[in-house]
């Protein structure tokens, strides 16, 4: 990892630490509620965890600026979590309320939240490729400093958008960060078997992007890998590109058996459950007691209980606001 | 008024929104200095020199990604003009606009505004074969969210252009490859026109024929002949904008004549006149004095000797046979191979 040892930027301090560990919380409480969810029918449609990544969304997205944007794919509600949106909001379209942030049009695949320049989930993998390469294109354009960081799986590097868009990124020197989340699997395609390069930055190589490889149940070197990174983009140096590796706890959606999985392979992955390994750094550093931690984690599940709540006294659209936001 | 072609005035309605609004660019592929400087149809002539290449962006061949990145320039504040170089490319961009521009405002709960023009050109244009001669707009006629603008004059051309860049949603620009070097006059100052406006563009008391650009142009001398000749009087309406479209002028026109062609470069078989068709035959049906006609490409794909394209392009008299026929309440169809075939 090339990062600047002297920028004092790139020191983490304690107080961010602990809201690395805080947003990783908030996004493993709000995802580990989905099965509840489910079984009790309050939601309905695909709702993807991303249970076992959330170093990637809370190291990525607490290196960004508010004013920075990302897009996130179908897995994204640890990216929404951490670029800061609202919890009721977001619980609430996934109840397919009116008060969702897509009042109740999108549910959890679309959620989006433009207040803090989250610019969506996408349902299609690789769909945000180039959108999130063109907010680039209109940041530059337009003198701003800000960057986009565009979030997708490894098995979206097998849609030919990426190549598209990664090579004008490139040639047009746009300030995108491509910030690949391995989990090692494509609902069940694995990546050793799909991609045909050995590691996955040679697919940013092949357009000339710099890449690193880095441990994506690290939260602190994603943190790192992304300051890094925007502040190379924000300075002009053009796209970058990331590759997190992590891995997929649970199945791709809810109700997936994973007969595919190897549960010897996963049991070795849970042990380096990024949350736990964060808790370890934090207490054996001193910075938090056992006692903080477990208040911590009271704390962020009272949050998402409390987001439900409300979420749940919401009413549902009326039918008549079908046909609004309607224009062709 | 200045006579131009419609090149021409697509051109100098582009260069007008240019300089009038900064967040107004242009990209797509050979746009900068093919030809005699801009672009295959030389819309963007000129362009790159005036407004520099941070406005005028020459793509690589990778149309989803340039469009996609349309999206999400608009996305964020800008209004992308993006060219896609010939409408049968509007296969390798679906995604962007069907899934992406044509969704977001909605499926974002209406936080996303989406100010994208794609341009690109119908039709077939004489030896052009299979893969540069297809008429899509139906296609996007199907899909809630994208607004489809087929201008036949000039004017039109420039007029509708202005209000297309000027709209916050997704706007698809079909223009039409035998129109661009075609002249008409353009008012000095290029107005915006509103979409949804039909105009009626011949009167007529006997027969309504609703057709767009080259169609259009046949049913207009069909019109004139038929006339003289044989002394039917045929109204011919020009839709301008398929989405949205003026149902209510074709309708009242219809309960004027009681018949209704409509003539369209697309393959008949589930094309926007089979749409246009049902509805009049919904809404006008008291009115209708025999079964409505269409005059389509017949349902194959286009071919490329001159002989073989004049049996699925409709020509002159092809038009003249659907009129004919209409007047005389028989069936007509030049589609060849029926839906069940």
């Amino acid at each position: 990892m090339t990062v600047d040892k002297d920028s004092k930027q790139n020191k983490r301090d304690n107080e961010l630490e602990v809201r690395l560990l805080r947003t990783m919380m908030l996004a493993r409480a709000f995802d580990s509620n989905l099965p509840t969810l489910y079984n009790k029918g309050l939601i309905q449609g695909s709702s993807h965890s991303a249970i076992g990544q959330e170093a990637v969304a809370a190291g990525a997205c607490l290196a960004l600026r508010t004013e920075d944007y990302v897009t996130s794919t179908h897995r994204g509600h640890g990216h929404t979590i951490a670029k800061g949106a609202d919890l009721t909001r977001m619980t609430a379209e996934l109840l397919g309320r009116e008060t969702g942030f897509c009042r109740g049009k999108g549910g959890s695949m679309h959620i989006a939240d433009f207040s803090v320049n989250m610019l969506g989930a996408n349902g299609i993998v690789g769909g945000n490729f180039g959108i999130a390469a063109g907010a680039a294109l209109s940041l530059k354009m337009r003198g701003s400093d800000a960057v986009v960081l565009s979030f997708f799986g490894e098995g979206a590097l097998n849609q030919g958008a990426f190549l598209e868009t990664a090579n004008m990124a490139k040639i047009w020197n746009l300030p995108v960060i491509f910030l690949c989340e391995n989990n090692h699997f494509a609902m069940s395609a694995r990546p050793e078997d799909m991609l045909a390069v050995g590691a996955i930055v040679d697919r940013a190589g092949a357009v000339g992007i710099p890449g690193v490889e880095i441990d994506g149940m690290d939260v602190g070197a994603v943190f790192d890998a992304v300051q890094a990174a925007a502040a190379r983009a924000r300075a002009g140096e053009g796209p970058q590109f990331i590759a997190a590796e992590c891995y997929r706890f649970e199945g791709h959606f809810s109700g997936d058996t994973m007969a595919y999985r190897d549960s010897a392979e996963a049991d070795l992955w849970l042990e380096r459950d990024p949350i736990p390994r964060q808790i370890q750094r934090l207490v054996s550093a001193g910075v938090l007691t056992t006692e903080d931690v477990t208040s911590m984690e009271s704390d962020v599940k009272a949050m998402v209980d409390e987001a439900l709540v409300q979420a749940s006294a919401a009413p549902f659209p009326n039918p008549q606001q079908a046909w609004e936001d309607v224009y062709a | 008024m200045p006579e131009m072609t419609y090149s021409a005035a697509l051109n100098k309605a582009l260069r007008e929104e240019m300089n009038r609004d900064p967040n107004v660019f242009v990209m797509g592929e050979d746009i900068g200095v093919w030809g005699d400087g801009g672009g295959v149809f030389s819309v963007t002539k000129g362009l790159l020199d005036e407004f520099g290449s941070q406005r005028v962006l020459d793509t690589p061949i990778s149309e989803e990604g340039f469009v996609s990145m349309g999206v999400g320039a608009a996305l964020v504040g800008s209004r992308p003009v993006v060219e896609v170089m010939y409408s049968d490319f509007l296969t390798l961009v679906m995604d962007p606009l069907v899934n992406q521009a044509a969704k977001m405002r909605y499926m974002f709960g209406g936080q996303a505004k989406v100010p994208l023009v794609v341009r690109t050109n119908l039709g077939a244009a004489g030896g052009k074969a299979a893969q540069h001669s297809q008429s899509f707009e139906t296609w996007f006629m199907h899909v809630p969210g994208i607004k489809v603008v087929v201008p036949t004059t000039p004017a039109d051309a420039a007029g509708l252009l202005k209000t297309a860049i000027r709209d916050d949603n997704p706007v698809l620009f079909l223009e039409h490859k035998l129109l661009y070097f075609m002249k008409g006059e353009v008012p000095d100052v290029i107005e915006p026109i509103p979409f949804g406006q039909a105009l009626i563009r011949r009167e007529g008391k006997d027969v309504t024929l609703v057709a767009t650009q080259v169609m259009l142009q046949l049913a207009l001398k069909a019109a004139d002949q038929l006339f003289e000749e044989e002394g039917i009087d045929v109204e011919v309406i020009d839709p301008r904008t398929l989405v949205p479209l003026d149902l209510e002028t074709i309708l009242t026109s219809v309960k004027k004549t009681g018949r209704c062609v409509i003539a369209h470069e697309a393959v008949e078989r589930a094309g926007w006149a089979a749409e246009i068709g049902f509805e009049v035959s919904l809404q006008a049906f008291d009115f209708l004095d025999a079964p409505i006609v269409r005059v389509c490409s017949a349902n194959l794909p286009v071919p490329y000797t001159k002989d073989l394209e004049a049996v699925v392009i409709p020509g002159l008299n092809d038009i003249k046979d659907g009129i004919r026929a209409v007047y005389q309440g028989k069936q007509y169809s030049r589609g060849g191979r029926a839906i069940n075939e």
